[in-house]
């Protein structure tokens, strides 16, 4: 067994440090994108309007259908693909880092809306029933009575969800992007300090997610006796 | 579009690009199903490890899902491949590294050798069965406490209790995750493409590295997979009917 | 002011309204009974359109409900509708029930809404509660609330759907004793319901339904005097003697 050194990690702290913010980044945008697109795509799928719902139950079920990593080459491939053609520019405008972005979002609000439907599904029939009954519309009887609470029973589900997410931004190595697992990659090529490098990931994985993870139970059994 | 390309002769393997594809399906089939055997067996022992009246036992279990849940599925991927051999007896790793057998003589010839393949599945099998194994408990859980002590209470010891009683009912009330598990590992497994591994995803971005025909590459291993979804999801609606017992409401069924 | 015409629904190829025909004058009290699954929830839930139907018209002060140009929001505004469940909005203060709608719906200012609703809650004998969450509240009190969060919104009409038989038999006349009063003020109001007490004392008529069918329909006296039907007669007999 070979000796180990650490002093790699310090030494590239900083690389470190960038691939985390770059994950983190995208972690967000993903996770605000997501739940976004999510909830109207749960809502494209529990409309009467087949012509919103057939499609919307489509994208859903393909994207669920095919490996994340799939999904990200599919949308590496698109994006620019897209963007250029609306644009008149070259492939070139648009970054590897925005290409990911929209995987991500695409992915995320495709597994969110799962969760949304489910949560919208919950809240018994009466509900929309009385809002309507009190003159309000579609919109209003969404927004402010059926969702606010279809996402408090739904937190523990979707911070879940977001724990997994985070975990999930490390499939962009696939892409060559430079996120927390591909700085301390390229770092481990440099110094040939591979075992340090991906074990030093691991455990900060590790620490933030069973961290979340472990707020979100205690978070859980707060709502469940609340209720 | 271009379908024609997928006929062509491709540059390795004496096969066409549709063989190619018909490879990657071949492996990213072999991890799955030999990563499904272990995080079956090992998901089992540690999702009952998890009901047992032992603190100890209770404890390694949570620890183990614990473990393998919060760690990234690539990094795990990069801690078996790259780490693994590293931190064991230097014969051993050299070994692993070196000398396992390359793959070429199986039938779908694959340019990499059994080691990319083992870690794959150890990978694959030991991290979902930190899921399973969740599954396996909740199962269990969902279980009236009755029937636990109705077992005991006519004699049975409590692994009687648990081969008779206890989880032929959790494994019927959980198919319905299960397969849902087992359709996350087939569609995991193409995080192996990390290590070497050639499965489908692989072999579809190869194609189009080689062809420029991105689409339809990536359109023909999308279709397989749908394909290959709904193949497991009917043939475990199919199972669900078959093992169902009268009276006793699926949770999967209804709405 | 409520006049249903022949009104039928399907759910599937079940039929659960069949040639439904009954009318509410204003200020007139009518209540609804009959046996479990005869469709006479299903009747008040078509008067503001949360049910559908498929045949048949129903106007209310000379709108037609079914037609789909009609503005169904606004026309629910103006009617007011209590649940069996009560159906307060759980994640909102008794305060925010009372207001929401009249701020968004009829667009009153803040304070004009919150002074409405507070001043209807003191009506209602719970102005103390103004502050807790409808979760805190008994199932009664909670109905009552949502007598006042219909009333808030100045109702030309009333809709109740068995507003009492979610609740525990010692908060039903809380509740009745709300609707009495409301009754005696002269307000329109169509009532499902078993509480025959309530009937006697001031519905002006009993509709009586079974399978989908409306039975009887006839001023109280005679209903509860002789009921032409024999339906009627076997269910007054179970219903008043327990």
């Amino acid at each position: 067994m070979a000796e180990m050194d650490w002093s790699v990690v310090w030494k590239y702290r900083e690389a470190l440090w960038d691939g985390m913010l770059t994950s983190l980044k995208l972690f967000a945008i993903a996770l605000a994108g997501g739940i976004f697109f999510g909830t109207l795509l749960a809502l494209a799928r529990l409309a009467r309007w087949k012509a919103l719902s057939v499609p919307a139950a489509g994208f859903v079920n393909l994207i669920r259908a095919i490996p994340f990593i799939m999904a990200i080459f599919w949308f590496y491939f698109l994006t620019p693909m897209i963007v250029s053609k609306f644009t008149g520019q070259q492939g070139e405008a648009v970054g590897p880092f925005t290409s990911a972005v929209v995987a991500f979002i695409m992915v995320e609000s495709a597994y969110y809306s799962e969760i949304i439907r489910a949560g919208i599904q919950s809240i018994p029939r009466g509900q929309p029933w009385a809002a309507y009954a009190l003159g309000m519309n579609y919109r209003q009887s969404m927004v402010h009575i059926v969702l606010p609470q279809a996402f408090r029973n739904m937190l523990p589900v979707m911070l879940t969800q977001a724990v997994i997410l985070f975990q999930d931004t490390s499939l962009v190595y696939v892409v060559a992007l430079k996120d927390f697992l591909g700085a301390a990659s390229k770092a481990g090529q440099l110094t040939g300090r591979i075992v340090e490098l991906y074990l030093f990931v691991a455990v900060v994985f590790f620490l933030v997610c069973f961290a979340a993870s472990w707020a979100v139970k205690r978070l859980q059994a707060r709502l469940a006796v609340s209720r | 579009m271009d379908w024609k390309v997928l006929l062509e002769q491709a540059p390795s393997g004496g096969m066409t690009y549709l063989g190619w594809l018909a490879s990657g399906l071949f492996w990213t089939l072999a991890v799955s199903a030999c990563a499904w055997v272990i995080a079956f067996a090992v998901g089992s022992v540690v999702g009952v490890a998890r009901t047992v009246p032992l603190a100890a036992a209770r404890l390694a279990a949570t620890a183990y899902v614990e473990l393998f849940r919060n760690i990234p599925l690539l990094v795990q991927m990069f801690l078996w491949y790259f780490v693994m051999p590293e931190v064991i007896p230097k014969d051993w790793g050299d070994w692993l590294k070196q000398d396992m057998p390359n793959l070429l003589t199986l039938p779908f010839a694959a340019q990499f050798s059994l080691w990319e393949f083992t870690a794959a599945v150890l990978c694959l099998g030991l991290y979902t069965a930190s899921r399973v194994a969740e599954q396996v408990r909740s199962g269990i859980q969902s279980l009236p406490r009755g029937q636990t002590s109705a077992g005991l209470a006519i004699g049975l010891t409590l692994p009687q209790v648990y081969r008779h009683v206890t989880l032929p009912m959790a494994y019927r009330i959980i198919i319905p995750p299960m397969t849902s598990e087992f359709l996350t590992i087939f569609k995991n497994s193409s995080t192996a493409l990390t290590i070497g591994v050639l499965e489908l995803t692989a072999q579809s971005r190869q194609i189009s590295e080689y062809t420029f025909k991105t689409f339809e590459a990536f359109t023909a291993a999308t279709l397989i997979y749908i394909a290959i979804t709904m193949t497991v999801i009917f043939a475990m609606r199919a199972l669900e009917k078959r093992v169902a017992v009268p009276g006793y409401i699926a949770q999967g069924g209804g709405h | 002011m409520i006049d249903l015409r022949a009104v039928s629904k399907w759910f599937g190829t079940f039929q659960v309204l069949k040639d439904c025909t009954t009318r509410v004058a204003k200020g007139e009290v009518v209540v609804v009974c009959g046996p479990s699954g005869s469709g006479k929830s299903t009747l008040i839930k078509a008067v503001n359109g949360l049910e559908p139907f498929q045949k048949g018209e129903i106007f209310v002060n000379g709108i037609s409900v079914g037609d789909p140009r009609t503005n169904l929001p606004k026309l629910r505004a103006h009617i007011g509708m209590v649940f069996q469940n009560f159906e307060l909005f759980p994640h909102m203060s008794i305060t925010a029930n009372l207001t929401l709608a009249q701020v968004k719906v009829l667009g009153r200012s803040r304070e004009e809404a919150e002074a409405k609703g507070l001043k209807l809650l003191d009506r209602v004998g719970l102005l103390s509660q103004k502050d807790k969450f409808p979760g805190q509240l008994s199932g009664g009190q909670q109905q009552r609330v949502a007598i006042a969060r219909a009333l808030s919104m100045d109702p030309i009409a009333m809709l109740f759907d068995e507003p009492t038989s979610a609740l525990d038999p010692e908060m039903i006349n809380e509740v009745l004793d709300v609707m009495v009063e409301l009754a005696r003020e002269g307000m329109t109001m169509m009532v499902v319901t078993h509480e025959m007490g309530f009937a006697r004392k001031v519905a002006h008529r009993v509709v009586f339904m079974d399978h989908g069918q409306i039975v009887e329909d006839c001023p109280k006296d005679d209903f509860f005097g002789s009921p032409r039907s024999e339906r009627a007669q076997a269910f007054l007999s179970k219903i008043l003697h327990h």
